[in-house]
């Protein structure tokens, strides 16, 4: 099963090169990009094949991936929240958010928990500034958050996730 | 275009396209840097060079801003002081401070700025950065607590070494310096060079010490305890203990080595002849078999280690002959041993280099027989330096005495061998002295010594033609693959990982001026010149070796303990 | 379809005269829905309006237009200004006025729908009616543009912000786009282009003011045979959302600034850069790009006229620091994205060390304007030295908040009082924020200040990109300083030494400032002052030596703090007192007596064991082992624990 499923990673990755040309430096970050949107995260393997795809050691691959934000090494968790930090949200509470998700799930922001439901980011702004703390689950969004409603919210995930 | 400008209210004269630095520190005005590199274009990462240029609001970093007429600079002044003192401070604030236990205390570039900005008291408290240290490289020691991150390894190893195995990782106040995926060293594509280690200011990478294990085997009668010296070692010791070298400290050498406590005191040079003499048979064989692909040689770790990553295509054209601290080594584990009745495991042997991949090549696979290693332990010469004081040993008052036989002198082509260029140089005279029976002119070597990263020339030796290149650092193979792949065959091509040879290399004392890294070379050349023992088939030592020793001890007769294997690497490149 | 395109290319853009014939515009009129014999409901449809609920009004109206097989079509448009009423629904039935609804969540559709096509309107949700020449006007009815929030705004690049459909680029053209891209690249020379925006004035909108037309010529007097255009579209700063919302609502009109700007400077190739969270605005741009591809705006030898243009998209992966020039041009390149020093300067070595323009989204849609209007109107517009216009996001503790266009030399007051009209709630009023995380306090005093590049600047304060954050008295300065320290420290690229150290160090003083230590004996407290003296001494060292603009404008916030509330900043480090109480760590939490049942429920919660009590008993608090954190308070189901 896991050698299934790294040969699918493998022939998946293989597909998105495909579309790049090689030793183009320019190219990386899309191409990672692209990786990470497909398979949610940048596995070794991937690192390693953009880096001998593009001409670079992979050192110099991970050095930049680590740079970027957007960039996650290990697999998300089913639910992905993300929270708005952004000055608007932070006048109108967002730390206590923040602080509360921390407690709640367990995690810093970027890991993702070992049971591998959750994992959380801290955005910049997410561009609801009348609505805030914005935080989104999946991409849905919930406005005018508050720090106690969140046990709730987040034991109602967990329920639906453990419960699938 | 050479025009004034004013420094601290006095006119001093500059050129038109320099920095501020250059003009400065051409008129005798210092200004702090860190992570300043010389022939490196500057980064402005440290900001310690900071200087008040009038007009500006802001300071102005003198590496990088080229000079203009008009200019009237501060470099003193209260404000530029401070903001120097303050970065010092903010580097400091969270700094281990362990300078006292510290591989690099008295000889650091962070303490000594902090003492030049007479920085003494604590005015910016932080938490201590969490310890991290990373000891699984043979070679190298990481120490990330101690990196201020001014990426001098990183640029070294990217642009001067070629095998990028470092370089940031994260950002902001979690960037730190390592290998791929953030792993520990062994596990990278370091070659073991040293290189880092030469041009990091404070001790964050620093060379692995095997002085405690030295010092513990000296300390153990049974033992046979036995060290030999690669020829640039007398010179290093003399510039890291600060006297002036002469060519006596090359015997006097032997009787300090002695007072520390070793039995036996060989010359690795002795190595080095039975290396080129080798490699002479090989290039001698090739010719006359007229091989199309080029015979590579090397005595250097760190380039094996590279080709068995980058290059494996070389390998079957890479001499598999040990390098000469190892033929030196299984000679002192079964010659000595026989001579000296002793079992091979009773043996302690050390080896002195300028190198710190010397310290990888020793626990290579295929370096150890019946479990028993060719070289026990290997120590820089800063670490020789070390014990040496430790030992209390005056060396300014110790006797010349010559090394112990079996291999007590070398030829002066070996010590050459240390220089880039100068194996092949080796290896080409003795083919030379063996085809035409005379020496062949040291002018003729020219080319090979010095020059690009990458120099080739052309050898006649009555109807043989051999074609040489040599790669001077990691750089040099870019021209040399462009030179192959224009259709230029080489008979011979001898790869050296740093630029100008073992004479850089990063067992040598860290505050070696370039001129004195010149001189190095210099010395040795000159010592050519003038020696009668020139060649490995002229000394005597090595025909004592060859003729009498080694073909009487059956163990080695076939010479097959002086070669070695090498075979792709898989690693993370 | 085709024959639309083909009446767009030929009759509109490549028409030779400004002005159009008469037939030509009847059948714009009718694109711009101007004349439509059926109900037309539009519907905002940018990321705040999303984050309100859109998706789900959407679907409830065109429900309700499917149930009740009306005659009506439903349009998705940009957004037109005022984030507040996100969102935000306009009918227009013929011949009528256009009436706008706010705060149209899904609940509130059939009622409303039931009440304006029968004659009913609810005016609870009503916005108001835009009177247009030739509608009939609804009586009773407030006009929006007279509302304050409208009437003291400028729109000239927001002016068709919230009117069109941006998918479509046809409905663009017939709003005169386009035409002045056509224009130009026809008759006029790149150095003539360069020429009217230099003469027009205008000034990058991205906080530095560098006059736009001299940056276009210096990459263009370069010997290059290749140069680049940039449109910078980072927009990172937390709370400023401008370019996000022109990129939703006017894509075009970016496509055709990028256009113009890209054959000013002589480049064929132009990027956007995108922040790595705007995926909606990088859909809606990437098809305004294959629309204006598939209309022969973008791509080889365009309308004949030999020039060749491309525009491809980057999303920026995630690092505040790359909407440095420098740095974002690293991060174009596949490196890491840290800053190099300077020089060269872009414009002479940028992208592949070619030439680069960099410049931000709402410069690059005020080219379009200018070309069409000429660089004397655009004079007339704004100050004598900052012409044009100013786009401001509003955010924070205002009535109103959103983004609007005012005229430059329009005083913050102004925008204060009638734009976002006043504080919330009848809060008293502290300071604004302008500039980002980098930017500085406008207070009481400076109300009276115009926006204007220069006389901010003498004032101490940069005018950002666009950041126009309310701040009330709810609000903690020392608190928010280090909000906006915190984010800088997280976001320093970490390559020099005094920013990186920097930002953590002044974050660790501000830290100790608004928390209290847990054993503080009198050393601690001594170096806590030690601290507090240091924090300007760093400050003004980080922003002397520090690399790029980053580590030189991020003590900013703090050193404009403690020059306007230098107070607040003193009763924290000495009285250990926060005045909006907002540093959790400063309060006093104590127990009334007569309200406390002795449940026993703070005490097994408190993290340090600072409550103690005997059951059914009241309890109480030791205060030296309290560390403030709330959770007693937070748990308290009798409101027996009070703060102080």
């Amino acid at each position: 099963m896991y050698y299934i499923s790294m040969v699918l990673m493998s022939t998946k990755i293989d597909l998105i090169l495909k579309k790049y040309k090689p030793g183009r430096r320019e190219d990386l970050i899309p191409m990672l990009q692209e990786i990470q949107d497909d398979s949610g995260y940048l596995s070794e393997e991937a690192i390693i094949r953009a880096g001998s795809f593009v001409g670079l050691s992979t050192t110099k691959i991970y050095g930049l991936a680590t740079f970027y934000d957007q960039f996650r090494f290990l697999p998300a968790g089913k639910v992905q929240i993300k929270i708005c930090n952004g000055t608007s949200c932070f006048l109108n509470g967002s730390q206590y958010v923040i602080n509360k998700i921390m407690e709640e799930t367990g995690l810093d922001p970027g890991q993702t928990g070992r049971d591998g439901i959750f994992s959380y980011e801290i955005e910049t702004c997410m561009g609801g500034c009348n609505h805030g703390p914005v935080i989104s689950v999946n991409g849905e969004y919930h406005t005018h958050i508050k720090a106690d409603q969140l046990p709730e919210l987040i034991k109602k995930l967990r329920y639906i996730i453990e419960n699938e | 275009m050479v025009f004034t400008i004013q420094v601290n209210n006095k006119k001093i004269r500059a050129e038109k396209g320099e920095t501020i630095l250059s003009a400065l520190n051409r008129n005798g005005i210092i200004i702090p840097t860190l992570c300043r590199m010389k022939d490196f274009t500057p980064t402005g990462a440290c900001r310690m060079c900071v200087v008040e240029v009038e007009g500006r609001d802001r300071l102005v970093t003198a590496c990088s801003q080229p000079v203009e007429e008009w200019m009237k600079i501060k470099t003193h002044s209260p404000r530029v002081i401070t903001a120097r003192k303050t970065i010092v401070e903010l580097l400091l604030s969270n700094h281990p401070d362990d300078c006292l236990y510290c591989d690099r205390n008295l000889d650091c570039e962070l303490q000594r700025l902090a003492e030049e900005l007479n920085i003494s008291e604590r005015r910016i408290r932080s938490k201590k950065i969490k310890p991290r240290l990373d000891q699984s490289s043979p070679a190298i020691v990481r120490e990330l607590s101690k990196c201020i991150l001014c990426g001098r390894c990183i640029r070294v190893c990217e642009e001067i070494i070629t095998s990028t195995s470092i370089d940031f990782i994260n950002k902001g106040k979690s960037t730190h310096v390592g290998p791929a995926m953030d792993r520990d060293f062994n596990f990278s594509s370091c070659i073991h060079c040293g290189q880092c280690v030469v041009v990091c200011p404070t001790a964050a990478l620093h060379e692995k010490h095997n002085i405690t294990e030295v010092q513990e085997y000296l300390n153990k009668p049974e033992i046979l305890k036995v060290i030999q010296y690669s020829p640039l070692v007398p010179v290093g010791i003399a510039e890291e203990l600060g006297i002036r070298y002469n060519r006596d400290f090359d015997r006097i050498i032997n009787s300090v080595l002695r007072k520390i406590g070793f039995d036996k005191v060989f010359n690795t040079g002795t190595g080095t002849d039975i290396c080129i003499s080798e490699l002479t048979d090989q290039l001698m064989e090739r010719i006359e078999n007229k091989a199309d692909k080029p015979l590579y040689i090397t005595a250097c770790p760190a380039w094996v280690k590279y080709a068995e990553q980058f290059m494996p295509s070389v390998i079957p054209d890479l001499s598999t002959i040990k390098s000469p601290q190892q033929i030196t080594g299984v000679l002192i584990k079964t010659l000595v041993a026989g001579q000296s009745a002793v079992k091979p495991e009773k043996i302690f042997s050390v080896s002195v280099t300028p190198c710190t991949a010397m310290k990888f090549e020793a626990r290579r696979d295929g370096m150890m027989r019946k479990g028993i290693s060719d070289v026990d332990a290997v120590l820089t010469i800063r670490e020789l330096a070390r014990l040496i004081r430790l030992y209390g040993i005056d060396v300014t008052n110790a006797d010349q005495e010559p090394a112990d036989e079996p291999m007590e002198g070398r030829s002066s082509v070996s010590a050459i061998a240390e220089v880039s260029g100068g194996l092949a140089e080796g290896v080409i005279r003795s083919a030379w002295f063996r085809i035409s029976k005379t020496e062949a002119e040291r002018q003729l070597f020219k080319k090979l010594r010095s020059g690009n990263s990458f120099r080739e020339a052309s050898f006649s030796i009555g109807e043989i033609e051999i074609n040489v290149a040599v790669v001077d650092g990691l750089k040099g193979l870019e021209k040399l693959k462009a030179s192959q792949a224009a259709g230029k065959r080489y008979d011979l091509i001898e790869v050296m990982t740093c630029p100008g040879g073992c004479i850089n290399g990063a067992g040598l004392t860290f505050n070696g001026s370039k001129d004195e890294k010149k001189s190095r070379a210099k010395m040795i050349y000159q010592a050519d010149e003038s020696d009668a023992v020139s060649l490995p088939c002229k000394s005597p030592v090595l025909r004592n070796l060859y003729e009498k020793l080694i073909k009487e001890n059956k163990e080695i007769s076939d010479k097959k303990i002086f070669y070695t294997h090498f075979e792709k690497r898989n690693v993370l490149l | 379809m085709d024959d639309l395109k083909k009446f767009m290319i030929e009759k509109v853009l490549l028409f030779e005269s400004d002005t159009l014939p008469a037939e030509t515009e009847k059948v714009l009129q009718e694109v711009r829905r101007e004349k439509t014999g059926f109900p037309v409901i539009y519907i905002s449809s940018g990321t705040s309006s999303i984050i309100a609920g859109y998706e789900k009004t959407r679907s409830v109206i065109q429900a309700y237009i499917d149930d009740n097989a009306l005659k009506a079509s439903l349009i998705k448009v940009g957004c037109l200004g005022p984030a507040n009423f996100e969102p935000l629904v306009c009918i227009h039935l013929p011949g009528k006025n256009k009436l706008y609804f706010r705060n149209i969540t899904e609940e509130k559709v059939e009622l409303l729908l039931n009440g304006v096509f029968h004659n009913d309107i609810n005016e609870d949700d009503l916005a108001g009616q835009q009177g247009s020449h030739g509608f009939e006007m609804w009586s009773g009815i407030p006009f929006i543009e007279e509302m304050p929030f409208f009437a003291r705004q400028k729109k000239i690049v927001m002016n068709n912000c919230g009117c069109y459909d941006p998918e479509s680029i046809v409905e663009y053209i017939a709003r005169n786009g386009f035409r002045a891209f056509a224009k130009a690249i026809r008759h006029y020379t790149f150095e003539e282009v360069c020429d009217i925006i230099e003469r027009s004035g205008l000034r990058g909108r991205s906080g530095g003011g560098y006059l736009t037309g001299l940056k276009w010529k210096q990459a263009l007097n370069t010997s290059s045979t290749s140069r680049y255009l940039i449109c910078n579209a980072k927009e990172s700063d937390p709370g400023a959302f401008t370019d996000r919302t022109l990129l939703e609502s006017d894509p075009f009109r970016l496509i055709e600034g990028i256009a113009i700007a890209s054959y000013a400077i002589g480049a064929s190739n132009a990027i956007i850069f995108f922040r790595k969270g705007s995926e909606h605005a990088r859909q809606i741009i990437q098809l305004a790009i294959n629309k204006a591809r598939e209309f022969g705006l973008l791509g080889h030898n365009i309308f004949s006229s030999g020039y060749n243009l491309d525009i491809v998209i980057r999303k920026e992966p995630g690092a505040f620091v790359c909407g440095e020039e420098t740095a974002l041009i690293n991060t174009i390149e596949g490196r890491r994205g840290m800053p190099q020093l300077k020089p060269p300067f872009p414009t002479t070595s940028g992208l592949f060390s070619k030439p680069t323009v960099i410049n931000n989204v709402e410069t690059l849609m005020n080219v379009p304007v200018i070309m069409q209007n000429g660089p004397e109107w655009f004079r007339t517009l704004g100050t004598e030295n900052s012409p044009g216009t100013k786009i401001f996001a509003i955010a924070g503790k205002g009535r109103m908040s959103g983004v609007v266009e005012v005229e430059m030399g329009t005083s913050v007051r102004t925008i204060l009082e009638d734009i976002a009209d006043g504080i919330k709630e009848g809060k008293e009023f502290k300071a604004i924020q302008v500039g980002g995380v980098s930017g500085s306090f406008i207070t009481r005093d400076n109300l009276d200040m115009t926006i204007d590049f220069d006389v901010m600047k003498a004032k101490g304060i940069g005018m950002g990109a666009g950041g126009f954050v309310i701040i009330d008295e709810n609000t903690c300065m020392v608190d928010l300083v280090r909000y906006y320290m915190e984010f800088m420290r997280n976001e320093s690229c970490g390559k020099c030494i005094p920013c990186r150290e920097g930002t953590g160090r002044m974050l660790e003083i501000l830290e100790s400032i608004i928390k209290k230590p847990l054993n503080e004996d009198s050393g601690t407290t001594l170096e806590r002052f030690k601290g507090v003296m240091q924090l300007e001494s760093i400050a003004s060292v980080m922003k002397d030596t520090s690399l790029c603009g980053l580590g030189q404008t991020a003590p900013n916030p703090f050193l404009s703090a403690l020059k306007n509330f230098r107070e607040e900043f003193e009763e924290h480090i000495f009285d250990r007192k926060c005045r909006a109480n907002i540093c959790r760590g400063l309060r006093t939490f104590s127990i009334d007596v007569d309200k406390c049942t002795g449940c026993t429920a703070c005490a097994s919660k408190c993290p340090v064991n600072a409550i103690y009590g005997t059951r059914l008993q009241p309890f109480f608090i030791v205060e030296e082992k309290c560390t403030g954190c709330g959770i007693c308070f937070d748990i308290c189901k009798f409101s027996a624990i009070t703060v102080k």
